[in-house]
């Protein structure tokens, strides 16, 4: 066992992928999670994990994969980690099968796969409509397994607070709360690996879990670390509208063969179908959200004139769609009531996924700060402009195995500092001095409340389509967002499990965030992937082929841009009305200076 | 009256201090669930009779019934908090902490037994690591759809907190162990550690410590055949004890 110790904040998918690629690697591993890990957020993904494994001997193959990616991207990814892992995912698929995932099936017992949207291969391994939460069960079980060895110990109920960073912007470890008793601790460690999810919370309501607050993330780049394309926030098309939050319906429910559709002049109308033709239902998530809102909001033929639309399964045998789609049918039926076999559901889009995140180096998901890593939608890598479904999953257990092999290079010249000591002093002594602030605070205001004006004035202007006077208004608001946090009141001043406090913590790093996602977005004078300005409609490649950067000052934002690299797929226009087959040969007569 | 609604919660502000109630009236919205309303205590933590608290702790993550976090006792039922809709309960809707864990704060208990007897049982498949070494085992698909759904299980707890047997005299590890057995059992890699998970049910415990009350089966909201799992499982273990007899 090395005698350096690495921390890893967060145990989702890429938490835990990341802690048994560490121990297989003889690195012990201090595993720090707000939750039990078995109940991140992770468990919500639904559809399935693309790999292109051919099981149809259709010509699948880990290139197109690759090509349906970067194309479903918008281009701005940088394409060799995607190559990279489009080729690690039937492995990836494998080593899940052999941890005794169940699956589904075909008949002879081999792995059944089906159809999800951007791609005209069938290549999406699934789980019923439960493949998130059996793949990280899965590897829940196995970072057990290495717990019982005492490679790992996991610190569950600990909150992260801050980096240990020295002089020069090296990580030595990390802070973490003990929030039964909120005594911040000290975790020394060579390395510190983020791997805390998206930021969805940040817009009130959305499909993701309420731990969802981008807070360390927000941390991190407090503390220096660069965010990267922040303004790209998948906006998913079929949700079901919440009281609390919006409850995913997966797009394995149009892969399986479920259809939108609206009524027009008294008729069904399938819009997507009729728009996409070589798509159809299945086209990516900013296209179908897009259209779905241009019929509601814009042409208002949404069901009884309000912000929904259906998607039907109920022409479809219920025998098949429970095997299938069990899932998801299950949650429909609770949480609204009506039976998705029987009767269309209704759904609408609602904030799902952030394909920015902090910057990381292409080959080793370390990010600006030497030490400290990201993986999965912590990070900005793989899903540039537009995440294509079932990749997500991919991309979270893909990251673990880059950190995996990174990590042994970076810990054998690693040294802890002789002033340590010094340094996570400081550290510790700012948390106490923050949560004495917060627990002195006796304003008016009420977090609670302010999150959910946060939520409203983000989802009203970030989301679907964006306009830049909107835009400059809101960066105003959040500037008067963060002077209110100022004036909030505290009810709970206890010392054990302070939900409030925390959660008043959570807040400024989520007002901070939506900043640094505001200002990209107001920059970026574009239309690419899911950020859609009706002004600046088409793509801009010669301008905005390129990274947002965001760097922290203490003013605000400051955002500076870094070349996309290109590897193999030069960019072409994207049409999902046609074939992407079309779209090359377009590509080609345009170079050619036909038409 | 119909506007509002009431919550009558008990409540504790630490593990070893004593249990008291408050009620509350929060604005009923359309949909509303369980969690709904405690956010709505948080966002004005004021008791029906005007007095100020402090907000209600609680455990909630995906909201969607799959991570098994909010789990609690509402109205005299343990269930999840977040597909407890208001509409369909009676008020005031009471909530109550699980009895048969420690209490950390208000609706918040520790479960981490359930997670410490997953690791008595080992239950895992254990590879031999995560390089690529092709895929697994083939599965007829009526087997593997059969243990899906035990595959479902969300460590929640609410089979505990039903099971007479189990509580803090007994070291009794409950149904959602027993399934899990079942499921890696099944597994044909993760059958390698059969014996080692069949002795430690045949210990102390173990499945014979199961009153056969099948409460558990009753709550479990992913509706698991627990007494199923618990059924094959014992046959098992019947079937070990005759090996290790015959082996001695």
């Amino acid at each position: 066992m090395s005698d350096k110790r690495v921390v890893v904040v967060g145990g989702g998918l890429a938490g835990l992928m990341t802690t048994i690629r560490l121990c297989e690697e003889g690195i012990p591993v201090d595993l720090i999670s707000i939750v039990p890990v078995k109940r991140s957020h992770s468990v919500c993904a639904q559809g399935g994990i693309n790999a292109a494994l051919d099981l149809h001997g259709k010509g699948d193959s880990p290139y197109e994969h690759y090509d349906d990616t970067v194309y479903g991207a918008d281009f701005l990814v940088n394409q060799l980690p995607v190559k990279r892992m489009c080729e690690k995912a039937p492995e990836i698929i494998y080593m899940f099968d052999r941890m005794g995932v169940m699956f589904n099936r075909t008949m002879e017992g081999n792995l059944d796969v089906r159809a999800f949207g951007g791609a005209k291969f069938k290549r999406t391994v699934f789980a019923g409509a439960t493949t998130g939460q059996q793949l990280l069960y899965a590897l829940d079980e196995q970072v057990r397994r290495f717990t019982a060895e005492g490679m790992v110990k996991q610190w569950i109920g600990y909150d992260f607070q801050r980096l240990i960073v020295d002089e020069n912007g090296v990580v030595h470890g990390c802070i973490a709360m003990n929030m039964n008793t909120m005594k911040p601790e000290v975790f020394p460690a060579a390395a510190v690996v983020v791997a805390t999810g998206g930021p969805g919370y940040i817009f009130g309501k959305s499909t993701n879990s309420f731990i969802n607050t981008g807070s360390v993330a927000c941390m991190c780049y407090k503390q220096g670390a660069k965010y990267a394309n922040g303004e790209f926030i998948q906006i998913h098309p079929t949700a079901i509208p919440g009281s609390d939050k919006n409850r995913l319906m997966s797009e394995s429910a149009r892969g399986e063969g479920g259809r939108v559709f609206t009524i027009k002049d008294g008729k069904r109308w399938y819009f997507l179908e009729e728009m996409y033709p070589a798509y159809g239902n299945l086209v990516p998530r900013d296209i179908a959200t897009r259209a779905i809102f241009d019929v509601c909001v814009n042409q208002k033929l949404g069901i009884d004139g309000k912000n929904m639309v259906y998607l039907d399964l109920s022409f479809m045998d219920s025998d098949y769609l429970d095997r299938k789609l069990g899932g998801i049918l299950e949650i429909y039926e609770k949480f609204v009531g009506d039976d998705p076999r029987k009767v269309p559901m209704k759904v609408f889009p609602s904030v799902h996924y952030s394909m920015g995140g902090l910057w990381v180096d292409d080959d080793t998901d370390m990010t600006n700060l030497p030490g400290l890593f990201a993986a999965g939608e912590v990070n900005y890598q793989y899903h540039g402009a537009n995440r294509l479904g079932a990749n997500s999953l991919l991309s979270c257990v893909y990251d673990g195995f880059v950190v995996g092999a990174a990590m042994p290079d970076y810990l054998k010249s690693y040294q802890k500092p002789e002033n340590f000591d010094k340094l996570a002093d400081k550290e510790l002594n700012e948390v106490e001095k923050l949560f004495e602030k917060i627990y002195a605070m006796d304003g008016s205001e009420n977090a609670k409340k302010l999150h959910d004006e946060l939520g409203n004035m983000m989802t009203e202007r970030m989301t679907v389509v964006r306009h830049n006077d909107k835009l400059e208004e809101l960066l105003g608001m959040l500037d008067e967002l963060k002077d209110r946090w100022n004036h909030i009141g505290i009810a709970d001043k206890s010392r054990v499990l302070n939900q409030e406090a925390i959660f008043v913590k959570d807040l400024e790093n989520m007002i901070t965030l939506a900043k640094v996602m505001t200002k990209g977005a107001l920059l970026r004078n574009e239309s690419r992937g899911a950020h859609y300005k009706p002004e600046f409609p088409n793509r801009d490649d010669e301008n905005f082929l390129k990274h947002t950067i965001a760097t922290y000052t203490p003013d605000g934002p400051e955002i500076s841009y870094e070349p996309v690299k290109i590897a193999d797929i030069p960019p072409r226009p994207r049409n999902y009305a046609v074939d992407k087959e079309e779209t090359k040969k377009m590509a080609q007569n345009k170079d050619k200076g036909g038409k | 009256m119909a506007d509002t609604v009431r919550l009558r919660i008990k409540r504790q502000l630490s593990p070893d201090s004593s249990p008291f109630w408050e009620e509350f009236e929060v604005p009923m919205t359309h949909g509303m669930n369980v969690i709904a309303c405690l956010v709505e205590i948080q966002k004005n933590p004021v008791t029906k009779d005007g007095k100020k608290t402090t907000p209600v702790a609680w455990e909630c993550s995906c909201l969607e019934e799959v991570c098994g976090a909010c789990t609690m006792i509402i109205n005299g039922r343990v269930r999840q908090a977040c597909s407890a809709l208001v509409k369909d309960l009676e008020q005031p809707i009471v909530l109550e902490p699980m009895t048969k864990f420690p209490v950390v704060r208000d609706l918040v208990v520790d479960r981490q037994k359930m997670f410490d007897n997953l690791m008595k049982v080992k239950a895992w498949v254990p590879i031999d690591g995560t390089h690529n070494m092709g895929p697994g085992p083939k599965i007829p698909e009526p087997e593997r759809a059969i243990h899906y759904e035990l595959s479902k299980c969300m460590t929640c707890g609410c089979c505990l907190e039903v099971c007479p047997q189990f509580n803090e005299k007994s070291d009794f590890m409950g149904a959602q162990i027993i399934s899990q057995v079942r499921l890696f059992n099944f597994h044909p890699s993760g059958a390698s550690l059969k014996e080692d998970r069949l002795h430690v049910l045949m210990g102390k415990g173990g499945i014979s410590e199961c009153g056969n009350a099948q409460n558990c089966v009753e709550v479990c909201p992913k509706e698991i055949p627990l007494t199923h799992s618990i059924g094959e499982v014992g046959r098992q273990v019947t079937l070990q004890a005759l090996k290790d007899w015959f082996m001695k």
